[in-house]
């Protein structure tokens, strides 16, 4: 990530350097090393080591009981002519450009919306980050609650209020189960996105929009040529999140579906932790979670470029 | 959030003063009394329904799931699941606490948020102070390691995880999942305390270095009580990571005792016994969610900056 990390390296001047061999110097080595050894252990140990590890394991074969073999690119040439693993990356791009074509959307505009002044906005906003306290398993059995066929809270309607299109398998249609799980993450998600998009909105100069007003300018207008071009590095934050969470989301389908009906919703992540941890195929494993985390770094490099997200000048340090 | 974020009007209150009546009269818009033109009271009117919307959306699950939480499983197959009429009773959530084994999975939870706040919080602003000091390239090239964790998706090194845990001999134990489950957090958290700290003026730095303060001196009498507010805020953001992770608990332990909440939640709700029993399973995780609600209208101003993580500037 050498562009997101050029832009987060350009801080305030530092501490005057001394010179080298000083003993100010050495102080300040130790204590660099003191207070930064703790994370980086945990950090190498967890993160930096797996990663590696990750690598070396696709060109592997083992199942954690045998012998670990070196079996080269055997695992990669599965992987590109394995139908399962390319139905798995196709149903994950759906999931991906689904969510933001429906999160994107609605989180700026509940964004722009939370970021009024109005009181009663504020309750809004307290009340819509409710879902963000729920874990991810709380969501999924919620949901499953709600979306039951029989005695669910939908199927109640369907029968009582004779709405007979509510009474659908929703999680076992195998052409309807991942748009349903698209709308569960859309309402897990679409809070924080919207959070983003108010942090986003409140930092526009209101100059901006007092010349908007001058120019006599619509509210239609005034969004077109001041608030999105404004939000540009806010919907590129946001969208990036989106993307790469979706990209690798696993705990609501993994509960709730278990990749089913059939695999229609399989996703990467999922068909991973089959293979991984159903089937200990750990090297073929490894491969699908390097191809996971390289689409993932993949795609944030690429929006970043595309929008000039990493040309950015100090006075808007961004964070991601 | 950044200090521009104190209170700006909104784009509809912009457009209300006096000044855009006349505009909306020269675009042919009606205008109100008192100045207040009608296209932004039309405006304001749909935003409030939208909102309105979204509000009914966020809550229509979580009051089924509170309304099924207080019935017993043959009241809710044959009541109203809308309406809280038909009765209704505690003993779901007795059966919680009697019966599936969740308190275990309380307690496991408690220490695993508990534990990955202190290792998370301690470790980031420690690391966050030399960061923003900068005295040597050490820290300049861990920054840059530790951002480059950003990019990384724990789903993506849960094998690795998984394989490093059970050669150190520590699968199946609360300590393995503290400890992945800290660094999966600690890369945002750093990037909290950094902004933060770097907040701090030079200025303070220079005079207490002047007055002979030493690097650990400026960090307990400086860095740390400036960094208060942002501790609450990684705190949070830290707690709610572990107390809902799911992925690297399901991975990494094995036996009850060692459960903790969301993986416990799932494993009962696919038990025969209580898989059917939708009542049991909405209490459990009502029960599950309680303490953080609770905490959550205590502390809203840090929780939003917790959740915000990476969306503040």
């Amino acid at each position: 990530m050498a562009t997101v990390s050029t832009v987060l390296n350009r801080e305030r001047a530092p501490v005057p350097v001394p010179k080298p061999g000083s003993p100010r110097r050495r102080v300040l080595l130790l204590a660099d090393i003191v207070g930064l050894s703790p994370t980086l252990l945990l950090y190498g140990l967890f993160i930096v080591v797996p990663v590696v590890f990750a690598v070396f394991l696709s060109f592997t074969s083992w199942n954690v009981i045998g012998t670990l073999r070196w079996v080269g690119f055997a695992n990669w040439s599965r992987f590109f002519s394995d139908p399962g693993a390319h139905h798995a990356l196709l149903v994950t791009l759906e999931l991906v450009v689904f969510s933001w074509l429906v999160e994107t959307p609605l989180a700026m505009a509940l964004g722009l919306f939370i970021a009024g002044t109005q009181r009663y906005r504020s309750v809004y906003a307290a009340i819509y980050l409710l879902p963000l306290l729920l874990s991810t398993a709380g969501i999924a059995l919620m949901w499953e609650g709600v979306l039951s066929p029989e005695f669910g809270g939908l199927a109640w309607f369907s029968f009582h209020l004779k709405l007979s299109f509510l009474n659908q398998n929703w999680l076992g249609s195998p052409s309807l189960t991942l748009y349903v799980l698209v709308v569960i993450i859309a309402w897990q998600f679409v809070p924080f996105h919207a959070l983003i998009y108010q942090a986003g909105r409140r930092t526009i100069p209101n100059e901006l929009y007092e010349a908007a007003r001058i120019d006599g300018a619509t509210l239609a207008q005034t969004f077109r040529y001041v608030t999105l071009p404004q939000l540009r590095y806010t919907v590129v934050t946001s969208s990036m999140l989106i993307v790469v969470g979706s990209l690798t989301y696993f705990d609501i389908i993994f509960i709730l579906t278990q990749g089913g009906p059939g695999d229609t919703t399989r996703v990467l992540s999922l068909y991973m932790y089959d293979t991984g941890f159903l089937q200990t195929e750990f090297g073929y494993a490894s491969v699908l979670a390097v191809v996971l985390a390289v689409l993932g770094i993949a795609v944030a490099l690429l929006l970043i470029r595309a929008t000039g997200f990493g040309k950015m000048d100090s006075g808007r340090e961004g964070i991601s | 959030m950044s200090s521009t974020s104190l209170t700006p009007p909104a784009p509809e209150a912009v457009a209300s003063r006096p000044a855009a009546a006349r505009v909306a009269r020269a675009h042919g818009g009606r205008t109100g009394r008192a100045g207040a033109p009608g296209a932004s009271r039309v405006a304001r009117l749909i935003a409030f329904v939208l909102g309105t919307v979204w509000l009914v959306i966020v809550l229509l699950p979580i009051y089924y799931m509170a309304l099924a939480s207080f019935r017993t499983q043959g009241q809710y197959l044959t009541g109203n699941p809308w309406l809280p009429v038909g009765g209704l009773s505690l003993s779901s959530y007795s059966t919680v606490f009697s019966a599936t084994g969740l308190g275990t999975d309380f307690r496991n939870s408690a220490v695993l948020t508990l534990a990955s706040i202190v290792i998370v919080v301690l470790f980031s602003l420690g690391a966050a102070y030399r960061i923003v000091r900068r005295g040597s390239r050490f820290a300049a090239v861990s920054f840059r390691v530790i951002l480059f964790g950003l990019a990384v998706p724990v789903q993506a090194i849960i094998i690795p995880i998984f394989i490093i845990v059970v050669k150190m001999h520590l699968y199946d134990t609360l300590i393995a999942v503290i400890l992945a489950a800290s660094a999966s957090l600690i890369a945002v958290a750093v990037l909290l305390m950094v902004n933060y700290v770097r907040a701090i003026p030079r200025e303070l730095f220079d005079a207490m270095t002047v007055d002979g303060a030493g690097e650990w001196t400026l960090f307990t009498r400086l860095v740390w009580p400036m960094a208060r507010p942002v501790l609450a805020v990684v705190s949070i953001f830290a707690g709610l990571g572990a107390w809902n992770n799911f992925l690297i608990p399901l991975i990494l332990t094995q036996s009850n005792s060692n459960s903790v909440l969301p993986v416990g939640l799932y494993e009962v709700a696919s038990t025969s016994q209580y898989g059917i029993d939708v009542p049991v399973v909405m209490a459990a995780v009502m029960l599950s969610v309680l303490p953080l609600v609770l905490l959550y209208f205590g502390l809203r101003r840090q929780f939003v900056q917790g959740l915000g993580g990476l969306a503040i500037r």
